[in-house]
């Protein structure tokens, strides 16, 4: 599994920062950094949440 | 037909109920994620998902933002993959109307495409959502608008596309403000009315309303408070806007955005309990076998002590996800839903969000930037506790304060707080 975020689209509102804080994390700086990209697969429920609540769609999964 | 099977890790705990089938009525976002959440817990029965709209589930933040300004069109804006339809198995159906339930008999009636028809549910979930207020006197007035849904966003975005003389904005809510910010980003001129002496500040308190009305007036906005509507006056067409002080607002288009409300009359005499919204248990069962979530559900949220019925986005999808689960287990295994709402506008170069429950006699202390660069994060306190966070332009700031007060940190803890 592999996290993509588009930048783009990302307002680094820190939602999924909030739900998988091992993950993603907004800095000092308010740009989005991702911790792991490419977690194990007991982190997918948690990532597919992330996917679901960022408000701008910036999130997706490959893999 | 085969039994609900749990699997991940929610529902572990008490009685799993076996159903058959799920019907949600409300094909919008608390919906759709909950669908959505049923498949994830490993419910196997038939779902329907009942909408009246013509249209797919799709977004609606982004109808007062990019498709009104014209950056998007409505083909972005779909809330699911049209695959994802197909392998979460869906009775989709849409142009279709609920227009009555009887709890005691447990029958759904509808009407759409294929007629009127009457069928029992076992699991139900509400999720009807709301439908904007409007001002009497304007119906079938051409030039005047509300925004709830796409058909709105696009007939009003045909209107800009003309090139309006004035936008008339009743209304300085959070919908009203992205409304003039989006218009006054087409170099529209926009007047906006609003009743309060400030804008939200009925919310946010006086100092934060008028740090909004200061956004709003530097970005051009003509902005009128304290002062109502007294007649919309045109013939097909509107064109102009009398207001309570007696001035006259010329405008070829008028936008009304004066609040919603909850889409609960097909449930009358239903046998459920209807106040401002369909009245909810603390784990958002308003009765056996029958949930609600999103816009129009109500419910006590033990972490404020309070009842509340919230229109966020991300409190439907929460929600939605949580009344999902709610209808696969027993009273044994349920758990209240207890977030802190969070919500976030965009108007102009201004991201704002607002996360808890905040009033406008909080303590107020503002703990990160400053209120003259309009970059901020502003913290509620409320009996020595943190209640709310306002930024402007902080979203990392918000996110913060929200975990603090998810974890009940008290207002001096916050305010001292380095973060
Ligand atoms: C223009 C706009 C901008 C917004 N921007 C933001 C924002 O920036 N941030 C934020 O946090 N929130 C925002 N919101 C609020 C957010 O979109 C709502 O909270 C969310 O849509 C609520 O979802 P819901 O599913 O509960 O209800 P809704 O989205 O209202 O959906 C309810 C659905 O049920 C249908 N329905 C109603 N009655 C029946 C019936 N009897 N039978 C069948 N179907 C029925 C309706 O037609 C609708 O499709 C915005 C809302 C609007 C309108
Ligand atoms: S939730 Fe979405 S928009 Fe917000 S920081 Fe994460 S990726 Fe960016």
């Amino acid at each position: 599994m592999k996290i993509v975020v588009d930048f783009d689209l990302c307002e680094s509102n820190a939602i999924c920062m909030q739900i998988a804080p091992d993950l993603f994390e907004v800095r000092d700086d308010d740009f989005l950094y991702v911790l792991n990209e490419e977690p194990g697969e007991d982190s997918r429920a948690r990532v597919e949440e992330c996917v679901q609540r960022c408000p701008k769609q910036a999130i997706s999964i490959e893999g | 037909m085969r039994p609900a099977l749990p699997e991940a890790g929610h529902l572990h705990r008490g009685l799993i109920l076996s159903r058959d089938s799920v019907h949600i009525v409300g094909a919008s976002l608390a919906g759709i994620r909950a669908a959505e959440a049923l498949r994830r817990e490993g419910f196997s029965g038939t779902i329907a998902l009942i909408g009246d709209e013509p249209h797919r589930p799709y977004d609606r933040p982004p109808l007062s933002k990019q498709v009104l300004s014209g950056a998007w069109e409505p083909d972005r804006i779909g809330l699911t993959k049209p695959e994802k339809f197909d392998e979460i198995e869906l009775d989709l159906r849409l142009s279709t109307r609920a227009t009555a339930f009887d709890l005691a008999s447990r029958s759904l009636t509808t009407s759409g495409p294929d007629g009127e028809r009457t069928e029992n549910v076992d699991g139900l979930l509400i999720a009807t959502g709301a439908r904007c207020r409007s001002l009497p006197g304007t119906d079938g007035m051409s030039g005047v608008h509300i925004l709830r849904g796409l058909d709105d966003a696009l007939a009003l975005r045909a209107d800009f596309d003309r090139g309006p003389k004035r936008v008339v904005v009743v209304g300085a809510g959070f919908i009203g403000a992205e409304v003039a910010a989006t218009a006054r980003g087409r170099e529209i001129p926009v007047t906006m009315v609003e009743a309060l002496p400030t804008p939200l500040g009925r919310v946010l308190g006086e100092q934060m309303g008028s740090v909004m009305a200061d956004v709003h007036r530097e970005h051009g906005v003509d902005l009128r408070t304290g002062v109502g509507v007294d007649s919309v006056n045109g013939g097909d067409r509107v064109e102009s806007v009398t207001l309570s002080d007696g001035s006259l607002i010329e405008a070829d288009v008028v936008v009304i955005g004066i609040g919603v409300i909850p889409n609960t009359e097909w449930l009358d005499g239903s046998g459920l309990e209807i106040d401002n919204g369909i009245v909810c248990d603390a784990t958002m069962l308003a009765a056996p076998g029958v949930t609600a979530a999103g816009d129009v559900a109500r419910w006590p949220n033990h972490r404020f002590d309070e009842v509340m019925r919230v229109e966020h986005w991300d409190n439907a999808i929460e929600q939605g996800v949580h009344a999902a689960k709610r209808l696969l287990v027993d009273d044994s295994a349920a758990q209240p839903f207890t977030p802190v709402p969070w919500f976030w506008s965009d108007q102009y170069d201004r991201k704002i969000q607002l996360a808890g429950r905040v009033r406008a006699d909080d303590d107020l202390e503002i703990v990160e930037g400053s209120l003259e660069e309009h970059r901020f994060a502003a913290l509620y306190g409320r009996e020595g506790r943190l209640v709310g966070v306002l930024g402007f332009n902080r979203p990392r700031h918000v996110m913060q304060y929200k975990m603090m007060i998810q974890d009940g940190v008290s207002f001096a803890d916050a305010v001292s707080a380095e973060i």
